[in-house]
């Protein structure tokens, strides 16, 4: 096009002084007379070719409001779609699920005897009563706070000694849009250690904590604390980095003296897939904690006195690895374990009615499990699970003025090790006629003490109300 | 030890860094069906993840850390909601750290929210098994519906990347001209369905049934999510049905021994893309579907 213009142009230029040197004024008149034609034709081409750049121009316009029209048709279905929950002064209730948990216990050895040599148990350490009993009830809400926030609690409900104690078992609130993967979450909430702490009791494969969990963590260890974690920006696989600040109250912390954070944790979490069905996570953690005054029940706790109480060092070192594979036709297998390593350095003291006695305890002691749940399919599964524990201490009389002899001092603390490792055997099978409840028979041969235990339990599982997001 | 954890940490964290550094569009698709139609409408403006295969029941998905982490990097979820993902979802987006796939951000998007829904129960008792508060969840069957959440997902993606949004809007109305005509050869082909009375094992195909004007007259298991029981297959014997409509995924011993009690055919029937040869995409599905249903292949 352009081309062709440039062409006529040239033409016209040529030609006029061509005609020019011919030179009759009839010829002038006539060629003025021809070149107001090409004007003419000229422009109404150009007005032509104006119009139709126009009526395109329209079209395109058209197409895109016809364009805009498919955005908003689906703005009034989304609309549409959106008004319909019930916008109710209820409307914004919490998430409410309530877990009830119970069962029946049965144990050949005296229950209230339990211990684990070397490993003074601590907080709410020990079995469940013996006979049927409610072992848990527990209240949990949950909702976005606002668009940064979402709070969770969970009220436990426990009868203890015939009293029903409300315990405030978790409160907390995590953030929700912090940038580059960064979270906090503070108020009461289980630390990030291990693999089971983090999981609510109803979630656990089997009827009661590994051994592991009932000589470092008490059974489960949450605290009022902060967290703060990062979640890196990887593709495919999963890695968190966090650290906790802990208040300290709950075993195997002592009592909190003030300070901001007696209990300190930090942990790191790697987890992907194998292939299509397969999933793992791996984790390890580090809890160090300044002890002030932690109090256990010891080996005879009915001997009067106050028990043991031991202030110092500890540090408790937890790696903790899952694997899960599902397999057709609704089958799985979880395989799971974990290792915990505790260094403890400081001073027992133990009251007693006639005086008191001091000894020094520097303890090294570990503690694993491994388990394995089959799951056959939507309603039928088996487990078992292999516990052990081993602890390694030294003592040192320091002072004693109960009139007792040093090395009875020492055994009735409880803090004696060396004679014997406490392990275990248990089995399970758990029927889930839906999501929401699930029947357990366990039997576990448990060799805790010199005495081997036969311990069975029937538990039942059941959940209310929401139906909550599990964790992996 | 540590030098070499914070060796890995870096490495790990240069890697990342140069991951976030591709300009395409993150979709993270919930189910397979929902991969495969935004692949169809984002073509190469956008990387799709599906979090589930067709082999996988998405009621029962475990909120597994690989899920994680993929949420983390996405620009947009599309899940299809209605409480089909509840045990997992929710997980997903408190751990994800992704403020951009949260609810009621434009980067989260639940396909039965787009459209009506059907059995939206009167009342919610868990006696009725699971039932979804919001009607049923299985809306992928309806191609008519696939349309609208199409056009639901276009709208999102727009939004999202406005950069490309004349690259959308030209893949969506591509695939709403190819999609309505695929309707219209379906429906001729389904033709004599209509008013025909099945036995399904999960209420998985009310959507597909309400599209082709098909008849539910009972369902293998006796409420959503519950196993079927001998007891409740013996009350089906005395149904007079046509076919016995099942999934890959479903056990096949209910629907055997319905067949061998009353003669009537099972069908499987692909539930989603790629469950069985053939339905790599979405066209693919329905003609497997309309295909195995009208000639009864696939017993």
């Amino acid at each position: 096009m352009p081309k062709t213009l440039i062409g006529a142009a040239m033409a016209m230029a040529l030609n006029i002084p061509m005609t020019a040197a011919i030179a009759e004024s009839a010829d002038i008149a006539e060629l003025k007379q021809m070149i107001r034609q090409l004007k003419h034709q000229h422009e109404q081409q150009m007005r032509e070719l104006e119009e139709r750049v126009q009526r395109a121009e329209a079209r395109a316009a058209a197409a895109e409001e016809k364009a805009l029209g498919t955005a908003g048709e689906v703005a009034i279905i989304e609309q549409r779609a959106q008004t319909r929950p019930g916008t109710g002064s209820n409307a914004f209730n919490p998430a409410i699920s309530l877990v009830l948990q119970g069962g029946l216990a049965s144990y050949s050895q005296d229950p209230d005897d339990f211990h684990l040599e070397g490993l003074p148990l601590g907080g709410e350490a020990g079995l469940q009563d013996e006979g049927l009993s409610l072992w848990e009830t527990e209240l949990t809400a949950s909702a976005n706070v606002d668009n940064l926030f979402f709070g969770q609690a969970t009220l436990g409900l426990h009868t203890d000694d015939g009293a029903v104690e409300l315990d405030i078992e978790e409160a907390f609130v995590d953030t929700l849009s912090l940038p580059a993967g960064l979270g906090l979450r503070f108020g009461r909430f289980y630390s990030a250690i291990g693999y089971l702490n983090e999981h609510h009791t109803h979630t656990w494969d089997f009827a009661d904590a590994p051994l592991a969990y009932q000589a470092f963590l008490a059974r489960q260890y949450r605290d009022d604390g902060i967290r703060a974690s990062w979640l890196a920006p990887v593709d495919t696989l999963l890695l968190e980095i966090g650290v906790e600040a802990l208040r300290g109250d709950s075993y195997p912390g002592g009592g909190n003296d003030g300070d901001f954070g007696a209990v300190r944790n930090l942990f790191a979490k790697i987890g992907g897939d194998a292939g299509q069905d397969s999933s793992w996570q791996i984790g390890l953690a580090h809890l160090d904690v300044d002890v002030a005054e932690r109090t256990s029940g010891g080996h005879s706790h009915d001997h009067g006195g106050d028990g043991p109480v031991f202030s110092g060092d500890s540090g408790l070192t937890v790696f903790d690895a899952i694997w899960k594979t599902s397999l057709s036709g609704d089958r799985a297998l979880i395989v799971q374990g974990e290792y915990l390593l505790r260094d403890e350095d400081g001073q027992v003291d133990l009251a007693e009615e006639a005086g008191n006695a001091v000894f020094d305890y520097d303890g090294r002691q570990y503690g694993w499990y491994l388990q394995t749940v089959f799951q056959f399919n939507r309603r039928w599964r088996a487990g078992l699970r292999y516990d052990r524990l081993s602890a390694n201490n030294d003592l040192a009389i320091i002072a004693n003025d109960t009139g007792e002899a040093d090395d009875d001092i020492l055994a009735e603390s409880g803090y004696q090790s060396g004679s014997h490792d406490p392990h275990r055997w248990a089995a399970m099978v758990d029927w889930s006629p839906s999501e929401f409840s699930r029947f357990r028979l366990q039997y576990a041969r448990d060799d805790s003490r010199e005495e081997t235990d036969d311990q069975v339990f029937l538990q039942y599982i059941t959940n209310l109300g929401a139906h909550g997001a599990h964790r992996y | 030890m540590l030098k070499s954890f914070t060796r890995l940490l870096f490495t790990l964290g240069s890697l990342a860094l140069s991951m976030t550094a591709q300009a395409n569009v993150q979709i993270f698709a919930c189910e397979p069906e929902w991969a495969t139609l935004a692949k169809e409408l984002a073509g190469d403006r956008a990387n799709t993840f599906a979090a589930t295969h067709a082999g996988q029941d998405p009621h029962h998905i475990q909120a597994r850390p690989s899920l994680i982490a993929k949420l983390r990097s996405s620009d947009l979820a599309i899940c299809t909601g209605a409480g089909l993902e509840t045990g997992w979802m929710p997980m997903l987006q408190r751990r994800a750290r992704n403020p951009k796939v949260m609810p009621g951000e434009p980067g989260y998007l639940e396909a039965a929210g787009q459209v009506e829904r059907l059995e939206i129960p009167a009342a919610l008792d868990r006696a009725e098994g699971d039932v979804h508060g919001d009607g049923n969840p299985h809306v992928q069957l309806d191609p008519r519906r696939v349309l609208e959440i199409a056009k639901a997902l276009s709208s999102r993606l727009q939004t999202i990347d406005p950069a490309n949004k004349a690259h959308y809007l030209q893949r969506v109305e591509a695939f709403s001209r190819r999609w309505l005509a695929a309707i219209q050869r379906w429906e001729a082909q389904a033709h004599a369905l209509k008013g025909k009375r099945v036995i399904v094992h999960h209420r998985e195909w009310t959507y597909l049934l309400d599209w082709l004007g098909m008849q539910r007259v009972g369902s293998l298991e006796p409420k959503p999510g519950i196993p079927p029981t001998l007891s409740h297959l013996a009350d089906l014997k005395e149904l007079q049905a046509d076919r016995i409509i099942v999934s890959p995924l479903n056990d096949d011993k209910p629907s055997t021994w319905l067949h061998e009690q009353t003669g009537t055919d099972v069908v499987v029937l692909p539930q989603t893309v790629g469950a069985v040869k053939g339905t790599e995409d979405l066209f693919g599905l329905f003609d497997e579907i309309i295909r195995r249903l009208t000639t009864g292949d696939g017993a």
